[in-house]
């Protein structure tokens, strides 16, 4: 068995994947694991997961504008946010599921826990969820989060984000992330978009302005393609080629 | 082989809740009243480095029916489906660190060649702080197959038993606990994937 020290906890690629402890996201310190991921074979317990299954039967709910169950529509600037989830052989994800969750464009979530004096908006609950169609695109209807603050260290403000989160084919595709903003200053100052160890990588988050998926009096367009990992080999393809 | 980058891990943050855990998204109770197999509850808390419950951790499981087969395509195994049963299941944590699931024991799902795997559930973790989820498994530690698994076999002797849900009777109920431990003293053994 491969033995891993703890600065090299990966999943993976370490070019991607940030490391469990990075001390300037000061949460990480009492969470991370601390003694080495242990390496195993892949069984089919990992080749299979959860997502086909559970996307079959979730509803989609794809516009944060005006899913909050109040006639009125959520204040801010109306954005499209689409994009394809790929596996990493370039082949799209179809009827996969995504969730997402997102700070109304105050800046403020809708959560016991937020507290900090910015407005709440009656109108926004600031949650979705769609499944990608055959070619593997997905589409939401939101409006452009705010900058939030928090209590990392002195005068913290997280770039404005959405959260998302992606099931794919099997247990290793599974990614839970967050889609920035072109062109915002605060991307340099922030721990948890830089404890992703490559710029390359930290790039791949940022979402792209499109003018192509604008749409006139209505909204701006965003475009933020996914890769996640694909449908690997079964354990049983091996035992076939010996044939 | 591949071709394209991955798009990195961040984490799911403190305030998920709302979206991941909706009336409709939360899956606690994975069973139906026509379900086969034993019932269980699985139960346990997510605890942080200093020993203090994490109340805001996401736990997601994913296991095969009682027959030992996963509601999936890549499992073109012969075991019987049952399609009463998802097999995935999802629970945040309370103030006290706690989750909780309604499910059954899975069979034995194959390994390579003629070989099984002791029955196991596949557990996945998120909370703030983890800038990527967390993976390991859960076995049960009255399950005598659990010395020839081969994925048991990978963990280090003095960590194994982090994976061993311990099994007791509560009101006619049985009950495997299971605590994850992200840091320090009795650390939950982690896989690479």
């Amino acid at each position: 068995m491969k033995n891993i020290t703890i600065g090299e906890i990966v999943r993976g690629d370490r070019e991607v994947f940030p490391p469990y402890l990075y001390e300037a996201y000061q949460s990480t310190r009492r969470r991370a694991p601390m003694l080495p991921l242990i390496e195993v074979p892949l069984t089919l317990s990992e080749l299979t997961g959860p997502g086909p299954a559970i996307s079959a039967i979730t509803l989609e709910d794809a516009d944060l504008t005006r899913n909050s169950g109040t006639v009125g529509e959520a204040i801010g600037q109306r954005i499209i946010v689409t994009g394809r989830v790929l596996d990493d052989r370039g082949f799209p994800v179809p009827n996969t599921l995504l969730e997402i969750w997102q700070a109304n464009a105050a800046g403020r979530y809708l959560h016991k826990r937020d507290q900090w004096p910015g407005p709440l908006d009656p109108n926004f609950l600031g949650m979705g969820r769609c499944l990608t169609n055959e070619e593997g695109i997905y589409r939401f209807l939101t409006i452009r989060p705010g900058a939030y603050p928090w209590k990392n260290h002195p005068n913290a403000w997280r770039p404005a984000h959405i959260h998302f989160s992606v099931f794919g084919p099997s247990m290793l595709s599974r990614l839970v992330t967050q889609m920035y903003f072109p062109d915002d200053p605060l991307h340099a100052l922030d721990p948890i978009m830089n404890a992703v160890p490559t710029e390359a990588a930290r790039k791949r988050m940022i979402a792209l302005y499109d003018h192509s998926v604008t749409e006139q009096e209505w909204a701006l367009g965003y475009r933020w393609d996914i890769v996640i990992r694909g449908a690997y080999a079964t354990p049983f393809e091996s035992k076939e080629g010996e044939r | 082989m591949s071709i394209l980058s991955l798009t990195s891990s961040q984490t799911v943050g403190p305030f998920f809740a709302p979206a991941l855990l909706r009336e409709d998204a939360i899956r606690n109770v994975l069973t139906q009243p026509e379900t086969a197999g034993e019932r269980i509850r699985v139960e346990g808390r997510v605890l942080g480095g200093d020993g203090l419950p994490v109340p805001d951790a996401m736990v997601e499981i994913w296991q095969a029916n009682s027959y030992g087969r996963y509601n999936h395509s890549a499992d073109q195994g012969t075991a019987q489906l049952d399609a009463t049963f998802l097999g995935f299941g999802r629970s945040g944590t309370a103030e006290d660190g706690s989750y909780w699931f309604e499910t059954i024991k899975p069979g034995r799902v194959p390994f390579y060649h003629e070989q099984f795997q002791a029955p196991h559930i596949c557990v996945t973790v998120f909370s703030r702080g983890l800038l990527n989820h967390l993976v390991t498994r859960l076995y049960f530690e009255d399950e005598q197959t659990n010395t020839e698994d081969p994925i048991l076999q990978c963990v280090p002797d003095e960590r194994r038993s982090t994976l061993l849900a311990r099994r007791e009777t509560v009101e006619g109920t049985i009950v495997y606990r299971f605590d994850i431990v992200l840091q320090g003293a009795g650390e939950t053994a982690f896989f690479n994937l």
